[in-house]
């Protein structure tokens, strides 16, 4: 089991948030948009610029730029 | 007994609220598949069972306790309108996130009603749902509807008739735990026995512990505020903010786990549309090819109607020179009104092609995916990915552009998309474009209005990037969006959106544009006597006033004029040129400028119309926005000189090609 933040995975890749790296109004919306830890997230696509970044959570998609990506922790769900 | 009823709609962006609101109160409003379509509040009736229901339609909000303008309008509505009951409009298939709101408006204390909407597609995907338990979890009435295809309208009616009649106070669907319940317990009971708190002292207790309320906010009376400062002081509210959503989407599941299944995933066509149009290698051609497409086809799918159009109110002009007496009102009817109006309503096919096209675009979810294409370029630009919607929409006009920027939270981000928006050509420069395009570059004219509406996009990011690395010198703020499944836009929505958006331009030709077509026509008439549109008349004064420092831009006193006259509406340049060039030249207006205006001084123009001040309208949508005159004068200043600038050098260097 290994600990990464978000922006890290590779699409197609299934990870539960465990946590954010930084505070401030962008883990607020995030964890209001259902960001919250426990939640099981996957990396859907990149943007043709390579960011942002496409991901599914509860059931909806969302994107998010690298740079937040990287403010989330995350542990990768195997299989 | 008759009973008036106020309710407001509120809901996550895109889950069908406006075509709610439409289907209620019958009233056509504008329904997009992107966020925060809704920029206003928007009000409508419904009479049902005797009573009458008031509708207030709210912003498309995620939460209520962010700080972005739209979010904040909501808020504010609900605190102090007190609505007697809120109909949250739910998306039936993406549940969880939209339940969200609902535990936020039950710490409210609202009555909350649910509609839950889509309810097809749910059914469609294989969803179950137990309505009953579901509505039984936190004692919140639902309702199953589709909004589109007007179905459970009447048993959403009845469900708040009955729900406002129901005397039981609505209680919280979620519980902090013992430590943060206690401090919320404590705060509101500060709060309601220094009378302060508004109509939910609970939420204001919350909104205070997490830090978004601040404390001068909540109350003036200096004692209190004291109180609340000291029971607030060991509260780290960073830990509070988390724990309370992390708590609100527990309770989500747990309701969701007890009463819903999940059907299977039915996205797949979603997926494989954006594996194509956001593909590495293939997205930005695929955005770019349709941006160009759309201009292509304003210009050709419209050309017949314009032609015949032309032709109509050609003839009523001469019709109405050689049958209407006096001579001076013949002269006013068809030099001045007709000729005005006229060549400016001759754009409309064109507008309304736009408007179809963007419609549809809007519709069927693409715009979200072409902000999330942009938004690094937006971002190397010093603009945001949520900007760019707004300055799509600029396309159509700027006054709903410079409003939609209630979607972006960051102030300063803010403030630069409204100050580079206007920079984005709108419908009303098109039939400056189209006029003088087809008469020099026919071959090539869907190519000059693309290079045209590329250059405001140039300009509008070169300005941002200007703003952002001096006057408003700022990191970005963050970019967290929504991408909602692609949906084929309904026929009906579409059409009812274009015919909106163009019939405000057709109010604009029968009022700004025939106010202006007449003072043009009066001014080139005065002082009686002179020859019409002449130089000795009161237009020629001003245009040789001007036209010294126009000479440089290729541009005679004529098209001074007509510039002046653009500040009102720029359609006007179009229908001042009318007035002068057609009366001068005795022939068309398009013969008459093809042989007074050379090439360079026409492209010059396009580019000058393009870039100098926004609009009347434009103008006291930027005050309105920003809050400061300074702001707008800036605006104004700004792109006056940059115009200039602009045309110049298009001037000079059409000089040496061509």
């Amino acid at each position: 089991m290994s600990t990464i933040t978000l922006d890290g995975l590779e699409p197609g890749s299934r990870a539960i948030i465990k946590g954010f790296a930084a505070n401030g109004p962008a883990r607020r919306r995030m964890a209001e948009m259902g960001l919250c830890p426990g939640t099981e997230i996957v990396t859907l696509r990149r943007a043709p610029l390579d960011d942002p970044i496409e991901f599914q959570v509860r059931g909806y998609n969302i994107s998010l730029r690298k740079a937040e990506a990287a403010s989330i922790i995350v542990e990768i769900k195997e299989g | 007994m008759v009973q008036e009823i106020n309710i407001a709609l509120i809901g996550n962006p895109n889950v069908g609220k406006t075509s709610l609101f439409n289907a209620l109160t019958g009233s056509r409003q504008h329904v997009g598949n992107w966020p925060g379509v809704t920029v206003e509040k928007k009000t409508g009736e419904r009479r049902h069972q005797g009573s009458t229901i008031k509708i207030t339609d709210l912003p498309g909000t995620y939460s209520l306790e962010a700080r972005s303008p739209d979010e904040k309008v909501a808020n504010a509505h609900i605190m102090s309108g007190h609505p007697d009951v809120v109909v949250q409009v739910v998306d039936s298939t993406n549940m969880e996130r939209n339940l969200y709101l609902t535990t936020q408006l039950l710490d409210m204390g609202q009555k909350v009603v649910l509609a839950l909407n889509m309810s097809d597609m749910a059914d469609a995907r294989g969803d179950r749902l137990d309505l009953k338990a579901f509505s039984k979890g936190w004692g919140v009435p639902a309702v199953r509807i589709s909004a589109t295809r007007g179905e459970g309208l009447e048993d959403l009616l009845d469900t708040i008739i009955s729900t406002f009649k129901d005397r039981s106070v609505p209680s919280p669907a979620v519980n902090f735990g013992a430590e943060i319940e206690g401090n919320i317990s404590e705060v509101e009971a500060m709060l309601r026995s220094g009378g302060a708190g508004g109509t939910s002292p609970r939420w204001t207790a919350i909104r205070l512990l997490e830090g978004i309320e601040k404390v001068e906010e909540a109350t003036a009376d200096a004692g209190l505020r004291a109180k609340l400062t000291a029971a607030l002081e060991g509260v780290d509210r960073d830990e509070v903010e988390m724990d309370l959503v992390d708590r609100r989407y527990v309770a989500i599941t747990s309701l969701l786990d007890r009463t819903y299944v999940r059907g299977s995933e039915k996205r797949s066509l979603s997926d494989a549309i954006d594996r194509v149009v956001t593909h590495k290698y293939l997205g930005l051609p695929i955005f770019l090819t349709m941006m160009w497409g759309l201009f292509e086809l304003t210009f050709t799918a419209a050309q017949p109607f314009v032609s015949a159009i032309g032709l109509g109110f050609e003839w009523l002009a001469a019709f109405v020179v050689e049958n209407v007496q006096p001579d001076w009102l013949a002269s006013m009817l068809g030099d001045g009104a007709i000729a005005g109006v006229g060549s400016v309503l001759v754009f409309l096919p064109n507008i309304l092609v736009m408007f179809l096209l963007i419609a549809l675009l809007e519709a069927s979810g693409y715009l979200s995916r072409a902000a999330f294409i942009m938004d690094r370029i937006m971002t190397k630009m010093g603009l945001h990915g949520k900007s760019f919607i707004p300055m799509l929409l600029g396309l159509g006009c700027n006054v709903p552009a410079i409003m939609a920027t209630r979607t972006i939270e960051d102030e300063k981000s803010r403030l630069i998309t409204i100050l580079s928006a206007p920079y984005i050509s709108c419908s009303a420069r098109l039939p400056v474009y189209v006029l003088l395009a087809g008469i020099f570059f026919p071959d090539n004219a869907g190519t000059a209005l693309f290079l045209l509406y590329l250059l405001g996009i140039v300009v509008a990011v070169g300005s941002a990037l200007l703003f952002r690395h001096t006057i408003l010198k700022s990191e970005t703020s963050p970019f967290i969006m929504e991408l909602p499944p692609y949906r084929l836009p309904r026929l009906k929505n579409t059409i009812l959106q274009m015919w909106d958006r163009g019939s405000m331009y057709l109010r604009k030709a029968g009022t700004f544009i025939l106010a202006g077509a007449i003072i043009v026509w009066l001014l080139a008439s005065l002082p009686w006597g002179v020859e019409y549109g002449s130089e000795e008349s009161l237009v020629g004064a001003i245009g040789h006033l001007i036209e010294p420092f126009l000479a440089p831009l290729g541009f005679d006193w004529r098209i001074g004029v007509a510039l002046v006259f653009g500040f009102i509406a720029k359609e006007i340049v179009v229908g001042s040129l009318g007035v002068l060039y057609g009366a001068v030249e005795g022939a068309g207006l398009e013969e008459a400028i093809a042989l007074s205006m050379s090439a360079p001084s026409a492209a010059a123009l396009m580019v000058f119309v393009l870039i100098y001040t926004p609009c009347v309208a434009a103008l006291a949508a930027i005050r309105k926005e920003t809050g400061s005159w300074k702001w707008t004068l800036f605006s104004v200043v700004y792109s006056l000189i940059l115009a200039y600038i602009a045309a110049f050098i298009v001037y000079q260097v059409g000089l040496l090609i061509w």
